[in-house]
Parts: structure tokens; C-alpha cells; sequence
């Protein structure tokens, strides 16, 4: 039911240092790449199946092929640490606990696209995990395993650990390549795409964290040992996030596909006495789902077949004691409060999605109100250079689509009709605010 | 924005803030550790983000003489680095105090207690959002998710993170700081000052990674039922070709070697003298 994989490690003593990462056969995957031609390295993970962890599925392995080899320029690696789409936990805790498994993915992978520089983008906001990324790079140079003719093989590679400074914005790949650059994070407009035209107008490969740590598995086991797991389209195991309303929140690493029924029973169910209301299956720019879709496989294909996105798998739970409307709100605001600025219908839109949340939660709002939300949707999404414009609306249209009677219940009732004190974790045990 | 200042919803934001204090710390040392940092990129500008963080570290926010000496190092002008600065939320116009304190009011930590949780503290500590205690020690302010959303509610302390918070143990953990106690995060280290965080963030590590547990009780949650359960994933590929790789690869039994901590329910990692997870592992 469970393979813990990437998660492994994390029960051991100091899982984070090397002596212990080695313990658990950590590098032995960078020994066998660096016998391997790079472009066998890129065709293993190819054959793996695995697709891009950050949230849009792209084939990693695909994505490394598009790197021009016969451009001149120097190639390089970056990885997106920038996790912040909210309800999404998994990078953190796997860097904070095994800094080294991502670390080792980064060698291997710079090795396959024949980069000579890589970077980790981590958002600034996570001391500790900044702290034991600089600890684990630290470590595999004077191991030898990043520097100079690394491991014999005549393969040179340098590390980079990058902390941002607090912009959602910068998760998105485009944006984070002109921060990293040193400028304000804003997106790019593509083509070109990265492979081609990316850090410094060389070619770049970018990807989420879970996908480079992926890759020392896939390459000490081979292939077809990560594509046995998952399904047919979606493979391999990965990294399920249970928040919210439910007994045992946490990281869940499972085959993809699994359902989100088994994984809340896994996690001790929802919390007593309360039922599902509505979830997202991978962060708050996946439109929501209710208890009507407990068993769509959580897979790319299944939760895209009933209208939503796998995304990131950060699936936040919410129960009966939850106001969506309210909920709907806050994401809205964090929106609008990390738009970038660049593009008009995102950067005036926000403002206007809250706006007219604001009067529907405080009880002012009237039906046609829905009717000038949905339109401004239409009008928001899929005319941005990026995707944070179309994250913004994906809550707003499937509550309205799943929840209207609440929303209608808002300006029927004057006001909110929930008690936000019902919803906490604490409100059982007696505490007030 | 002056008539704004009197309403009660008035933040730090509406206030003035001085251009220059005239009293900048920062010194020859500092400019060397720009260049040094400049140096570790393929392209200067590139450590344009990391200088700012040594400015705040040296200066406690952003001040104009940062701003000038950033743009001196990498040949750039002081609008360009400006433009730059505000562009991202870590970075503060105003002074921050010694423990920024961070609660998360994104959705799920709101409705998980977040809300309530800030308004106790503006309360407790009668500031407003982003705004610092009178006595130069606590800067409060709201936060976007911080990728702990298993731990709901999420409180920050100088960017350390502090799990299922409630009303009162925040305001406990905001005591403890204003009166100097030591405070562990439960999933990093002994707290230290925010310049001094600041400077971890621009690139020059205070050796106090080996602190804290590997994880918390969520981050090992889903391990902890696969253990128990015996669950794993399909064993991988056996032997691996020439006399170097035979003993790179690890059977399942070897890499289970030392492993005390497999017991479920059992903490592991805390190792060092540190004291085991402080706050709310159970």
C-alpha cells in the first residue's frame, strides 16, 4: 500500500549527513551513472516513466532530451525549491530530512544534460532546510562527489544554493530563472523555452525537487523497477501530503493512483465526528473536489478526468465545520498579494475576485454578484503569461460549480453562517482566541 | 496616505520611514563579503538576492546604504537594485526586531486556528500586522503558506518552523522571546536573532545544521504506518555488473543495518546532546 522510497531515510539517526545517507547506499547511483554515457542516463529515466513532481506532469526525461547538445553555450540545472503553492509539503521536509537524496539527484542529473553548474532554488522562508542543504554540498565536495573530475570520470560540477526572498511567483520556472538572474521574479514569455533560451540565455533544464530526487532510485534499480509502480500513464511511486481535517496529517508515499479514500484511511480517517466536505488534490490552484470523487485514482489522468489537477498531491482536507466561502476568499487573497504585476487581467482581476468575495462572505453580495465573478474567471484565465492567473480562478469556479447553495446561504443568512472557531484544531480542547 | 493614519486599521505601512538613519553598519567587510558572494555566480548579479539578505543581516532591513553599496558591487544603479528590493516580501523597509514571528493565515492554517491565533497575538503583543513591539523584540506579521501545512497552524520564528500552534502556546512561545528564554524549534534549531538568520540566508552558514530532529511526527507519519505495516516498496535491481559496483549495491538487509529507530512511535535524529523535540511531539 505504502513504498517509501525518497522517504526511506528518514527514520534513521542524522539522516541528513552523509555518513548516514551512505549507510543506506546513498551515491552508489552516482557511481553507476558516471559509468553510464550521459545520454543513457537521460534514456533510463525516459523509460522510468517519471513525470515532473512540481505539478504539471511534463516527462522529465523528455524535458532533459530537449537540452540543444550541439549549443555551445553552457547548459544548466536548476532546481526548483521555490515550494509554496499552498497546501504543498513535501520538498521541505524531504530536503530538511534528506538533503543528500536531492543533492545526489542534482549530480546525476547535471551529469545527464552535461551541466557544469547546477543550482537549488530554495525559497527563503526555511532556515533549517538552507542550513542542511549548505551542510549537504559542503559534504559531497570534500567526498569528492561535486568539484573536479568527480569520482574519476573526468566530470566537473559546482553547486549552487540559492535562498529566495519570499515571492510565490518565483515557483513558477520562467520567473524564477529572472530571479535567479538577480531581478524582480517576473515570467517570461515562451518560446523560447528554457532547454533553449533559459538562466542567462543558455540552455536550462528546471525541475521540482521530488523529480531530481527520484532520479537516483530510478538509476540504482532501474527503469522498469520504478515503472512497476503507478499506473499505466503514471508512474512510480511519490510523495502524497495529507492535511487539514483528518486524525494523522503527513507525508504518504505511495504508488501513483492510489485514492484519496485509502489514503485517509491510512491517515486514521477524517476527524472524529465530522465529515469530508470538500478537498484539493494538489494545492489551492487545483480546482476543489467534494466526497464524490473519494475514488478517483490520484494519478495525472484520473484527477484530470473529473475536472481537477494531481498538481502537487497536496491534498487538503476540509470538514463539515468549514465555510467555503470563506476558504475561497483567503486563497484569493494570497493571489492577489503574489501576483507579480506583469500581466493586467491577473494583476487588476485579483483585485476585483476579492472585492466581490469580501461582500459575498461578510453577507452583501447578491446572486448576480456569482454571475460577475464567473465572467471576470473567463476574463482572468488563460490570458496571462503564466499559470498563477488560472491557479486564482480554479478555486472561485469549482465552488461556485459544487458550493452555490453556500454562497447563496451567505447573503440569505447576512453573514457568514459558520462558526470559525469550529474548524480549528483546538476547538475541542476548550482554548479560545 | 497621511489621513489614513488615524483610522484604527492603520498599519506600519501608513507611516513614514525615514530615507536614512545616517548611522549604516556596513563596512569594508561587508562590501568584501558582496564580492565574495558575487563571485560564487557565473553572472555577479546573480547574488543580487543573497546581498540583500547580508544588508538586512548587517543593517536589520534594507536601508539606502545597502541599496548603494549592492549596486556599486555589481555596476548597477540604485533604482535597479530598488526595483529589485521591493519586489519581494522578505525584504523590509522598516527595522525588524530581534524574532520575526510569522503566523500562517493561508486557508488552511486559518481555518485550522491561524486567524484566531493572530489576532491573539496582535492583541497579546498590541501591534498590528508588520509591525514591531516597543521594545525592539517582536515584529509580527501574516504569512503565505509556508510549506508546513501538515503541521497546521504554522507559526515562524525568524524563519523557523513551530507546528500545531494554539492560541496559547503562541503566546507562550512570544513570552519566552521577549524575556530571553531559549527556544528550540521543534523542527530546527536553537532560535537565533533575525539579523543573524539573515546572514545564514545570504550564504554564510553558522554550523548549526546538525541541530533538531530529522522530522517531525507528520513528516514520518505515512513511514511509521509502512514499518509497522511492513510495507515497502518492490526490492530493486540485484548485483550491478563490474567488481566496483557489487559492493555499491545494497541489500535490504544491509541498508537496514543501523537502524534503531525502526520501532514505531520511536523518535529518531535528535541525536546530540539537544534535547529531544521541545514543543509538541507526543
Amino acid at each position: 500500500m505504502l513504498t517509501p522510497v525518497l522517504s526511506d531515510n528518514w527514520d534513521q539517526i542524522r539522516s541528513w549527513q552523509l555518513a548516514s545517507y551512505q549507510r543506506s547506499g546513498g551515491y552508489d547511483a552516482l557511481r553507476t551513472a558516471l559509468r553510464m554515457q550521459p545520454a543513457d542516463v537521460v534514456t533510463a529515466v525516459k523509460d522510468s516513466g517519471l513525470r515532473g513532481r512540481g505539478g504539471a506532469g511534463f516527462p522529465t526525461g523528455m524535458k532533459w532530451s530537449f537540452i540543444p547538445q550541439d549549443n555551445p553555450k553552457p547548459k544548466y540545472l536548476v532546481v526548483n525549491a521555490d515550494e509554496s503553492e499552498p497546501g504543498t509539503c513535501k520538498d521541505i521536509p524531504l530536503m530538511l530530512a534528506s538533503p543528500h537524496t536531492l543533492v545526489e539527484g542534482v549530480i546525476i542529473s547535471a551529469y545527464a544534460i552535461r551541466a557544469s553548474t547546477a543550482f537549488i532554488y530554495v525559497r527563503g522562508e526555511v532556515l533549517h532546510v538552507i542550513r542542511r542543504l549548505h551542510q549537504a554540498v559542503e559534504e559531497a565536495k570534500a567526498a569528492g562527489f561535486i568539484g573536479t573530475d568527480i569520482l574519476g570520470s573526468g566530470y566537473d560540477l559546482d553547486v549552487i544554493v540559492h535562498a529566495g526572498a519570499g515571492a510565490y511567483i518565483c515557483g513558477e520556472e520562467t520567473a524564477l530563472l529572472d530571479s535567479l538572474e538577480g531581478r524582480r521574479g517576473q515570467p517570461r514569455l515562451r518560446p523560447p523555452f528554457p532547454a533553449v533560451a533559459g538562466l542567462y540565455g543558455c540552455p536550462t533544464v528546471i525541475n521540482n525537487v521530488e523529480s531530481i530526487a527520484s532520479v537516483p532510485a530510478i538509476i540504482k534499480n532501474g527503469a522498469d523497477w520504478f515503472s512497476s509502480m503507478g499506473t499505466e500513464k503514471s508512474k512510480g511511486m511519490t510523495l502524497y501530503s495529507l492535511s487539514g481535517h483528518v486524525a494523522r496529517p503527513g507525508q504518504y508515499e505511495a504508488p501513483m493512483g492510489i485514492t484519496l479514500r485509502q489514503l485517509i484511511d491510512l491517515a486514521g480517517g477524517i476527524r472524529e465526528g465530522h465529515e469530508m466536505k470538500f478537498w484539493t488534490p494538489g494545492g489551492s490552484s487545483t480546482p476543489l473536489l467534494t466526497a464524490e470523487h473519494l475514488d478517483v485514482p490520484l494519478d495525472y489522468e484520473g484527477v484530470g478526468s473529473v475536472g481537477s489537477m494531481l498538481g502537487t498531491k497536496a491534498l487538503q482536507i476540509f470538514d463539515d465545520t468549514t465555510c467555503v466561502v470563506r476558504a475561497v476568499l483567503r486563497w484569493t487573497e494570497f493571489y492577489k498579494h503574489e501576483s507579480c504585476g506583469k500581466c493586467t487581467p491577473c494583476r487588476e482581476g485579483t483585485w476585483w475576485l476579492v472585492q466581490i468575495l469580501e461582500r459575498l462572505e461578510h453577507g452583501k453580495g447578491t446572486e448576480e454578484d456569482l454571475v460577475t465573478l464567473l465572467d471576470l474567471c473567463e476574463n482572468i484565465t488563460g490570458r496571462s503569461f503564466c499559470a498563477l492567473a488560472d491557479g486564482a480562478t480554479a478555486p472561485i469556479t469549482s465552488s461556485i460549480q459544487h458550493f452555490k447553495d453556500e454562497y447563496l446561504a451567505h447573503f440569505e443568512n447576512g453573514g457568514c453562517p459558520f462558526d470559525p472557531m469550529a474548524s480549528t484544531v483546538f476547538a475541542t480542547a476548550g482554548a479560545s482566541a | 496616505m497621511a489621513e489614513n493614519s488615524s483610522l484604527s486599521h492603520a498599519t506600519a505601512t501608513d507611516r513614514p520611514v525615514p530615507y536614512s538613519t545616517g548611522d549604516s553598519n556596513i563596512t569594508d567587510t561587508t562590501i568584501a563579503e558582496m564580492r565574495a558572494l558575487a563571485a560564487r555566480y557565473p553572472v555577479g548579479r546573480s547574488a543580487l538576492l543573497p546581498m540583500l539578505h547580508l544588508v538586512q543581516s548587517v543593517e536589520g532591513r534594507v536601508t539606502p546604504e545597502g541599496i548603494e553599496a549592492c549596486a556599486e558591487v555589481l555596476g548597477l544603479t540604485g533604482a535597479e537594485v530598488s526595483a529589485v528590493a521591493t519586489f519581494y516580501t522578505m525584504y523590509k523597509r522598516r527595522p525588524v526586531g530581534d524574532y520575526h514571528v510569522g503566523v500562517c493565515t493561508n486557508t488552511l492554517c486559518a481555518v485550522m486556528g491561524g486567524d484566531l491565533i493572530f489576532e491573539r497575538l496582535k492583541q497579546h503583543l498590541d501591534v498590528g500586522n508588520d509591525e514591531t513591539t516597543e521594545d525592539g523584540k517582536i515584529t509580527l506579521e501574516h504569512l503565505e503558506c509556508n510549506a508546513a501545512c501538515d503541521y497546521a497552524p504554522v507559526m515562524m520564528v525568524n524563519w523557523e518552523f513551530f507546528d500545531d500552534m494554539t492560541p496559547e502556546s503562541a503566546t507562550q512561545l512570544v513570552d519566552d522571546l521577549r524575556e530571553g528564554t531559549e527556544v528550540k524549534s521543534p523542527r530546527g534549531a536553537t532560535i537565533c536573532t533575525w539579523r543573524e538568520a539573515e546572514r545564514v540566508l545570504a550564504g554564510f552558514p553558522d554550523g548549526r545544521a546538525d541541530e533538531g530532529p530529522t522530522g517531525g511526527k507528520a513528516t514520518l507519519a505515512g513511514l511509521r504506518l509502512a514499518r509497522e505495516r511492513n510495507w515497502t516498496a518492490p526490492s530493486g535491481r540485484q548485483g550491478g555488473g563490474d567488481g566496483a559496483a557489487a559492493q555499491t549495491t545494497v541489500s535490504p538487509e544491509a541498508a537496514a543495518g543501523p537502524r534503531p529507530s525502526d520501532q514505531p512511535g520511536k523518535e529518531s535524529g535528535t541525536g546530540s546532546p539537544a534535547t529531544p523535540d521541545s514543543r509538541k511531539e507526543d
